[in-house]
């Protein structure tokens, strides 16, 4: 028996190393990739399906376009910056934490106990053990699209615009990844909060798809200005290309635009610990 | 080691009142629990269904914050030190698996490997033992979601352990196992909380697990601890006792007084008597038992811990 007393008490560690961690988490995704594996052809199926949705999307731009030549005074080519810095941060979001919608599972049916019996924060085990590796096609598209909509209008290229253009999708991506954690939260005090969350997610995105001149006056200021996502894309690119603002923010605004995603962030990890307090299990 | 002081955790729970409306409630799972666990003590939790021993295991394991009161395990705060305390505790809950579904159970044990960051050498010999142990080898490599229910929580036990840690808590362990499981499971457990190197902390329904494997019992009910200590102590604080079942050839005579024992049932017209073994022994009532009548048959029947439980919940 004293050599079996031996195998089990082990070494209590102090706590993990931040390398330790990012292994743990780079475990977790493969193990993500190695299930997915073993269902190889829903794998594909859902890999391409995933794709055309995001066609799709940006289709729906051209399709309104042919009925006009203008926007909202916005050129296609122009809109087309919009829909593409949107689809190229939204799907880096969607990528990443796309799938905290599933939080709703887990709290429901008490899976997330598992998870807060483990070494690791929850949200990036959250993250890691179920990344949406069907979308990783959408990745691809969404960075084309942007980089078509750089390269076919007339940029005056300058050192600040090469960092912004670098910058806005990383912001708008933070944003969206932000908006993601903060409505799946809602599932911590309201299991059934169902579509709520998909109605700022889904509808957040189409909202800055097009210039938001678009839209009509309380509409746009609520969600342009008092929900930020008038900084998403429309002020960037009007910074990149060199437009000056029809609603009349200055033209600095567009280049300090990325950094609403910091309050968008501080907000969601506000919701997200508040909510891990609230959770409460299930019974059994 | 686990000190619990004064543990509440309440719960608020909408009811129906009226058609639409519906009103809060308050419900306490549990209920002031005050406990302290020693290192290497086997810990057996029972209790009723909803009497409040899961809530008080996910406040020891850091899943919920209590309402009130204080809970520390190794001296952490188990909320707020959550991830510290995950690397020193072990937890099986029956019902939520922690092993990947769709990957062979060896995968997730070298998943769970550097989840906890444990050095290759001491996970190898920690499964080696486990493999031994739970006989692991013959389903090592099938994915879980193909594995049978018992198969699965011997994949599970093992995955708590492979880390070494210091207390194991296991909720409902062997609840929905068969026979041969359940005795696979109980018999580890036994190994593994005879060794002293692992405290273990365990709620069932099973009374068999707590007989075979807790020297301390804890009797839960509606959030409060009703019993704490030895099941013998349980017996003797509840009054059960063996009792003497007799078959006879024919019916005592009326007022027959047999010393040191009351009369607990008769059945068959008289034919079968039980006697409670009050102040005697054994093998006195059978002594004065065969000088004044014909006995066919007889049994001498241990006090059922069922029953002694069965009416401690009735009491509370």
């Amino acid at each position: 028996m004293a050599e079996t007393g031996e195998t089990w008490a082990g070494e209590t560690w102090a706590g993990g190393t931040r390398a330790g961690a990012i292994r743990a988490y780079a475990a977790l995704v493969g193990g993500k990739w190695r299930s997915m594996l073993s269902y190889r052809a829903s794998f594909a199926a859902e890999l391409l399906s995933n794709v055309g949705a995001t066609v799709l999307d940006v289709t729906t731009v051209f399709v309104l376009f042919r009925a006009t030549a203008t926007v909202g005074g916005f050129t296609l080519a122009e809109a087309i910056l919009m829909t593409g810095l949107t689809a190229f941060g939204f799907v880096l979001a969607d990528l990443t934490v796309g799938n905290i919608d599933d939080l709703k599972r887990y709290v429901r049916t008490g899976q997330l106990d598992t998870m807060l019996t483990r070494p690791l924060p929850v949200l990036p085990q959250l993250v890691f053990t179920d990344l949406p590796l069907r979308k990783l096609l959408r990745l691809v598209f969404g960075a084309a699209v942007y980089g078509v909509a750089l390269a076919v209008n007339d940029v005056p290229w300058t050192a600040g615009r090469v960092l912004l253009a670098a910058v806005a999708p990383l912001g708008a991506g933070l944003f969206f990844g932000a908006i993601f954690v903060l409505t799946a939260s809602f599932a911590f005090w309201w299991v059934e909060s169902g579509e709520i969350g998909n109605g700022f997610t889904y509808g957040g995105r189409d909202f800055t798809s097009y210039p938001i001149t678009v839209y009509a006056h309380w509409f746009r200021d609520l969600f342009a200005y008092a929900l930020g996502f008038g900084f998403v894309s429309y002020q960037p690119a009007l910074a990149l290309l060199g437009r000056a603002d029809p609603l009349g923010l200055p033209a600095w605004a567009g280049f300090v635009a990325p950094l609403v995603a910091l309050p968008a962030v501080a907000v969601a990890t506000l919701a997200w610990r508040t909510g891990i307090r609230h959770y409460r299990s299930t019974g059994s | 080691m686990i000190r619990m002081r004064d543990l509440r955790k309440d719960f608020s729970v909408r009811v129906p009142a009226g058609r639409l409306r519906r009103e809060k409630r308050l419900v306490s799972a549990v209920d002031g629990v005050s406990l302290t666990i020693e290192p290497g003590e086997m810990v057996g939790y029972i209790g009723p269904n909803g009497a409040g021993k899961s809530t008080t295991l996910k406040m020891l394991t850091g899943v919920l914050s209590p309402t009130s009161g204080e809970v520390s395990v190794f001296g952490l705060t188990p909320v707020p030190q959550r991830t510290r305390l995950a690397l020193r505790i072990g937890v099986v809950f029956g019902q939520r698996s922690q092993l990947w579904w769709d990957l062979p159970l060896r995968e997730s044990f070298r998943l769970l490997r550097h989840v906890y960051q444990v050095p290759p050498a001491e996970h190898e010999q920690r499964l080696r033992r486990c493999r031994e142990m739970l006989d692991l080898d013959a389903f090592l490599d099938t994915p879980v979601r193909q594995l049978s229910l018992g198969q699965r929580m011997r994949g599970e036990i093992t995955a708590a352990l492979l880390h070494g840690p210091k207390v194991l808590f296991l909720d409902e362990p062997t609840i929905g196992l068969d026979v041969v499981s359940k005795q696979a499971v109980r018999s580890f457990l036994a190994e593994l909380g005879a060794t002293g190197a692992v405290t273990v902390v365990l709620t069932t329904h099973d009374l068999a697990d707590i007989e075979r494997l807790c020297d301390r019992l804890v009797v839960i009910d509606h959030g409060r601890v009703v019993h704490d200590g030895t099941i013998e102590a349980l017996h003797a604080r509840y009054g059960s006792r063996r009792s003497l079942v007799v078959d006879l050839d024919s019916p005592l005579p009326a007022g027959f007084v047999l010393p040191g024992t009351s009369v607990a049932g008769v059945e068959a017209d008289g034919h079968r008597v039980t006697f409670a073994l009050d102040e005697t022994s054994a093998a006195a009532a059978v002594a004065g038992l065969v000088a004044v009548a014909s006995v066919r048959d007889l049994s001498v029947v241990e006090p059922d811990i069922e029953d002694v439980v069965a009416r401690l919940y009735r009491a509370g």
